[in-house]
């Protein structure tokens, strides 16, 4: 038993020591100077945290954050899980359309850009397509609309992933059920409310976490096509950590780094140790 | 896999609109990579005239084509022989990315291997800790990294960039799952057979572990071939920098090359993803956050 621990301890210590060294210290040591002034090294409090809070650019950028989440995360929730169904049900396609859906995780954000700045610009395919149909169109990086660019791409990228998990979820529920309910009468859509949606429940918290984490690369498109200082509709969390870092504001950012890994480690742990998410 | 006992749950839709609802949605979502494919064999004239109002700042309007009316091969002939910093940047790209790979790979095996198989005190703990360091988005480290990497002080090179990624714990959790599905009583034969645990790890978990390390290498390939936040905040020098990062300025500078120079960006990761493609998948679902 003590040799067994010591076996794995050794195969673990490249890793730990790894993480320890470029993540876990560094950290702690955040951690340390968000309660300290970063010219001077005075002990501040939570001084750092009540200036984090209520700094403008801050509350701005995170019900900005809030708001695609909000907006985002139902959407592709949903729409991944009716393609999943749809892609699922496929007898002999069914791998295609995976592949199909799939392709757009695989494309580098930077390679379509061009695209994206093709469609969305004011006088932009989009917009050309929108003349043909008859309605108006706008500039769709400059305005409120940016918003829902960004949105689209996000969409764009994950709605195969999520599929991708949904469909493990769908497989894993076991065919008797379905035959037992089909036995005694029950049609298919009545399989589907009461055999299918009720056994999605844990995937539904996973699929949520990972597309929240997800969510955070979405700067990489708005990046590309915006720039640093975007329009102020999709000015996100991610923008204002860019920024304060390009000032080296490191005082706001550790307390922000803080408090962000804080809030994320609470959503992971409650996914995890939630009882009866431990029951596979 | 056969599904055919499972009926389907909206027969309310007929066969054909379910169809045509996948396949659009299909095209839509491929339509990007396929227009851009066909659009980089267009000449620089030819682009000008088309794309000219938006990539250009002229007046008038575009005019969109999806094949171009005199495909020409000169976009990728002036690309290759004319863009010198094309080749660096794509250099760049590779010198970041397959360190990382390898590194994960060698790092992390090991440390899979002993949270599927060891029963040590310690190990639910840790385990957790890795999950949750895996969420992690690059925003909450984006501090602490730089002050070890300037503490270290290899900010601004290519270390930068990849050192930190090999201790990503995403791929220990991947390639966990795959080590943890082996079934026990292989183990347990090759154990009472007299085999070590250096043994054991090299003659069963690598050969029957290696699709979950195949899957980590896809996905990370995938992520890190298309990274920019860490190459923006710790590089400086701009010949350091990797194609994510410098393909948007080549399409602002060099237009008649752009189409051209963004296909051979997707070129590696879309092979990647054709070759390993079922992996990909095992992969993803391995990263559904169940320990």
């Amino acid at each position: 038993m003590k040799h067994q621990t010591r076996t794995a301890y050794l195969l673990l210590l490249p890793s730990l020591l790894g993480t320890a060294v470029f993540v876990l210290l560094p950290f702690l040591d955040v951690i340390r100077r968000s309660f300290y002034q970063a010219v001077g090294g005075a002990f501040v409090g939570l001084s750092n945290y009540r200036q984090v809070l209520e700094n403008e650019a801050f509350r701005q950028a995170l019900s900005h954050t809030a708001r695609f989440l909000a907006v985002c995360l139902p959407l592709l929730l949903i729409l991944s899980f009716l393609l999943a169904v749809l892609v699922y049900h496929l007898p002999k396609a069914r791998s295609f359309f995976e592949a199909v859906f799939l392709l757009p995780m695989a494309i580098p954000v930077a390679s379509v850009v061009v695209f994206w700045r093709l469609t969305f610009h004011s006088q932009g395919i989009l917009n050309q397509l929108l003349a043909l149909a008859g309605i108006g169109g706008q500039d769709w990086m400059n305005t409120e609309a940016s918003f829902w660019v960004l949105v689209f791409s996000y969409i764009w990228k994950n709605l195969g992933y999520d599929m991708v998990l949904w469909i493990a979820g769908l497989s894993q529920i076991p065919k008797e059920q379905y035959e037992a309910a089909q036995v005694s009468g029950a049609g298919p859509l009545r399989c589907f409310l009461s055999i299918t949606l009720p056994q999605m429940k844990s995937s539904v918290s996973m699929i949520s976490v990972l597309s929240f984490v997800n969510a955070f690369r979405v700067f990489r498109e708005a990046y590309l096509i915006a720039g640093s200082y975007p329009h102020n509709s999709i000015y996100m969390l991610q923008h204002l950590f860019n920024n304060w870092f390009t000032k080296l504001d490191i005082q706001k950012m550790t307390a922000a780094a803080v408090m962000l890994a804080a809030v994320i480690s609470l959503l992971l742990l409650a996914l995890v140790l939630h009882p009866g998410s431990s029951q596979e | 896999m056969k599904n055919t006992s499972v009926k389907h749950p909206f027969p309310y839709l007929p066969r054909l609109f379910r169809w045509l609802l996948l396949s659009l949605l299909a095209g839509l979502l491929v339509f990007p990579v396929l227009m851009m494919t066909a659009n980089s064999l267009m000449g620089a004239r030819e682009l000008k005239e088309a794309y000219g109002v938006i990539l250009e700042n002229q007046t008038g309007s575009i005019s969109v084509r999806l094949l171009p009316r005199y495909p020409t091969l000169q976009p990728y002939v002036e690309l290759l022989l004319d863009s010198p910093d094309f080749f660096v940047m794509f250099w760049n790209s590779c010198r970041q990315v397959l360190p990382i790979l390898l590194g994960q790979v060698l790092m992390g095996m090991p440390a899979a291997w002993a949270f599927a198989r060891y029963e040590f005190p310690g190990r639910k703990p840790l385990f957790l800790l890795y999950m949750v360091l895996m969420v992690m988005p690059f925003q909450v480290t984006m501090v602490s990294t730089y002050l070890v990497l300037s503490r270290l002080s290899i900010l601004d090179t290519h270390q930068a960039i990849w050192l930190p990624a090999v201790f990503s714990t995403f791929p220990v959790f991947i390639m966990e799952k795959f080590f943890r599905s082996i079934p026990e009583s292989l183990i347990e034969a090759a154990r009472v057979d007299g085999a070590g645990a250096l043994k054991l790890f090299w003659y069963m978990g690598l050969p029957l572990g290696a699709p979950g390390v195949m899957s980590s290498l896809i996905l990370n390939f995938l992520e890190y071939w298309n990274s920019m936040e860490a190459p923006m905040t710790f590089l400086k020098t701009k010949s350091l920098l990797p194609l994510s990062l410098y393909l948007p300025e080549i399409t602002t500078d060099q237009v008649s090359v752009s189409f051209a120079a963004s296909v051979i960006m997707m070129l590696p990761a879309v092979l990647g993803f054709l070759w390993g493609q079922e992996y990909l998948q095992q992969g993803i679902v391995a990263s559904g956050l169940k320990e």
